[in-house]
């Protein structure tokens, strides 16, 4: 028994200098951040504007970006997140079914939506092919490259706006699941994520590219000219941030994620190409953007959209989804 | 003593690093129930890929088993300035990741290619992309028993009037088989699970070039994990037998060595 105990001696001393340790280093909190990876810009900057208040003042931060559903399915496995920032509500449901994040994460004024962004038409400089309207992607000739929706979460982004966009124009849901056939017929690859679509589409593949704005203003911004169309009908892009329960201990946590709807936090958002969310900044000065005829989301039921947890199933389950016919001819 | 102790290191090595993660997977593929497991593998898209994926393993093994062995004799037999260098630049398929192994072929290989050569987005990508990241396992198996290869039985061999050809396939031919298999065996192993070279140049269409990893990717995404571990099952399985085969083969081949 006294051999036991000398042999954890030295670790039980060791765990003891580094709990003491980290105390007299004075309440040093170190936030672990899992996020999709095209914000990874826009948190190189917020988060250094978040140390730099008071409340963040000995927070640092451990971060780690990756496709959505990777990122939520890591963080189901097990990898530690206090704050998870992902490219759409489904794969906060994913972590909310786990037990991970509290089911109330919505309950907040911005329904836990911290960025936004609408579903644009990338196209070849000087638009050689005159695209302007959903109903030319479907014309003969014309090549469109989109992610695949079952590889690429952010890729059902896409789906759901040409969706949308045919029943806003007084299409049924019939003629609007007919006009989605004809569009993966003009569909020559899928690749796996929104980011694979853009190097496709920049290596010449194709005539025009589903994506959502702020790629293509970060493009831009970056000195990759790009042209892109805002279609007459498209819709609005919601990304979420919520905390896990590991987060909410922390109030450290909870002043970033409050951070993270400031107008500071929000302008930064809106430097690499999101619409902002908050009103005060979204349409002022430089964050003005273009509005489109028709703006709809996941929940504009009068166009046949009841949610993503109803979109999911309709369009996306593995076995009956209508996507899985239409892709697969 | 000493032999049991190394024995158990290994076998236990093996399977904590092989075995318990490959029965995991098998656990996980049979989580919604046999039938389902049944339906996973023959849906028209999963059985298409698994179909592709095959096809292409084969025939990247066999150029490989061709190219690989070529190029392992020109290391070996010949000697041109730059050989070492030439030598070194084997292996690096293995050191680069390979998405951007994709990228690039794709770049020289696709749409705006310096060559106009086209081959992005149909199944001779595909091919393109897995002979790059197969290219060092003929080679790397063939070399070392080419140099060790006895050049005097190739010489008593014409000095008995033996043809060049004749001395290649009754003498060189045979010894190099052996080596020549682990490397198509490893080759075949490797473009079977291959995903991060084709996942850009194949264009991922169901039915035309989606290859299996890719469609296993595309389940795990849709939350179909039961499903991705089926397909994936099945891969492991005929890779298994397709393994067995060779190595079958290459121990009657060997037969006379024992």
């Amino acid at each position: 028994m006294r051999r036991i105990w000398l042999t954890f001696l030295p670790a039980a001393l060791l765990a003891a200098a580094v709990v003491v340790g980290a105390q007299a280093a004075g309440a040093k909190t170190t936030l672990s951040l899992v996020a999709y990876s095209t914000p990874k810009d826009a948190y190189g900057k917020i988060i250094p504007a978040f140390q730099a208040t008071a409340a963040g003042k000995n927070v640092s931060f451990d971060q780690s970006y990756g496709a959505s559903g990777d990122q939520a399915r890591a963080v189901a496995a097990g990898l530690g997140a206090d704050v998870v920032a992902l490219s759409l509500a489904p794969d906060v449901s994913t972590l909310v079914k786990k037990g991970i994040v509290p089911g109330n994460w919505t309950k907040n004024p911005y329904r836990g939506m911290v960025t936004d962004s609408v579903v644009v038409f990338v196209v070849r400089n000087g638009n050689p092919k005159h695209i302007h309207t959903w109903a030319d992607l479907t014309k003969s000739g014309v090549e469109v490259v989109t992610p695949n929706p079952f590889t690429s979460g952010g890729a059902r982004w896409n789906v759901m706006a040409a969706y949308g966009a045919e029943r806003a124009q007084g299409k049924s849901d019939k003629e609007a699941i007919a006009y989605l056939k004809k569009l993966f017929k003009n569909v020559s690859v899928l690749p796996k994520s929104a980011r694979d679509a853009t190097s496709v589409f920049a290596t010449g593949k194709g005539d025009v590219l589903l994506t959502y704005e702020n790629e293509a203003i970060y493009a831009n911004k970056k000195g990759v000219h790009i042209e892109y169309v805002l279609p007459k009908q498209t819709i609005l892009v919601e990304n979420p941030v919520a905390l896990t329960k590991s987060g909410l201990k922390h109030p450290e946590a909870k002043a970033f994620l409050k951070f993270l709807w400031s107008s500071k936090a929000q302008k930064l958002y809106g430097d690499t190409g999101y619409r902002p969310v908050l009103k005060s900044v979204y349409n002022r000065g430089k964050y003005k953007f273009k509005q489109p005829k028709t703006l709809f989301t996941i929940n504009s039921k009068a166009l046949g959209l009841r949610g993503w947890k109803s979109v999911q199933y309709r369009f996306f389950d593995h076995n009956s989804g209508i996507m899985v016919k239409v892709i697969g001819h | 003593m000493g032999g049991g102790i190394a024995r158990g290191m290994a076998i236990g090595y093996l399977s904590l690093i092989v075995l318990v993660p490959l029965a995991a997977l098998i656990w996980a593929s049979r989580a919604n129930g046999l039938g389902s497991f049944w339906t996973e593998v023959t849906k028209a898209e999963a059985a298409s890929a698994l179909k592709l994926t095959l096809v292409v393993a084969v025939l990247v093994a066999a150029f490989n088993a061709l190219a690989g062995t070529a190029i392992a004799w020109v290391l070996v037999r010949d000697s041109f300035p730059g050989k070492g260098f030439v030598n070194a630049v084997i292996d690096l398929p293995f050191a680069l990741p390979t998405i951007v192994a994709g990228l690039v072929l794709l770049q020289l290989y696709g749409p705006n290619s310096p060559f106009g050569v086209n081959l992005a987005f149909q199944r001779a990508g595909i091919v393109l992309a897995l002979l790059f990241v197969t290219l060092p396992f003929v080679v790397r198996a063939v070399q070392p028993v080419l140099l060790e290869l006895d050049r005097e039985m190739e010489e008593a061999a014409e000095s008995l009037g033996a043809r060049r050809f004749a001395v290649f396939r009754r003498i060189v031919f045979p010894n190099l088989l052996p080596a020549v298999l682990s490397g198509v065996a490893l080759a075949f192993a490797r473009a079977v699970g291959e995903f991060g070279s084709i996942v850009l140049i194949s264009g991922n269409i169901p039915f035309k070039t989606e290859v299996s990893s890719v469609y296993i990717s595309g389940q795990i995404e849709s939350g179909n994990a039961a499903g991705a571990a089926a397909v994936s099952v099945v891969l492991l399985l005929i890779s298994l037998a397709v393994l067995l085969m060779i190595g079958a083969f290459r121990h009657w081949m060997t037969r006379h060595d024992r």
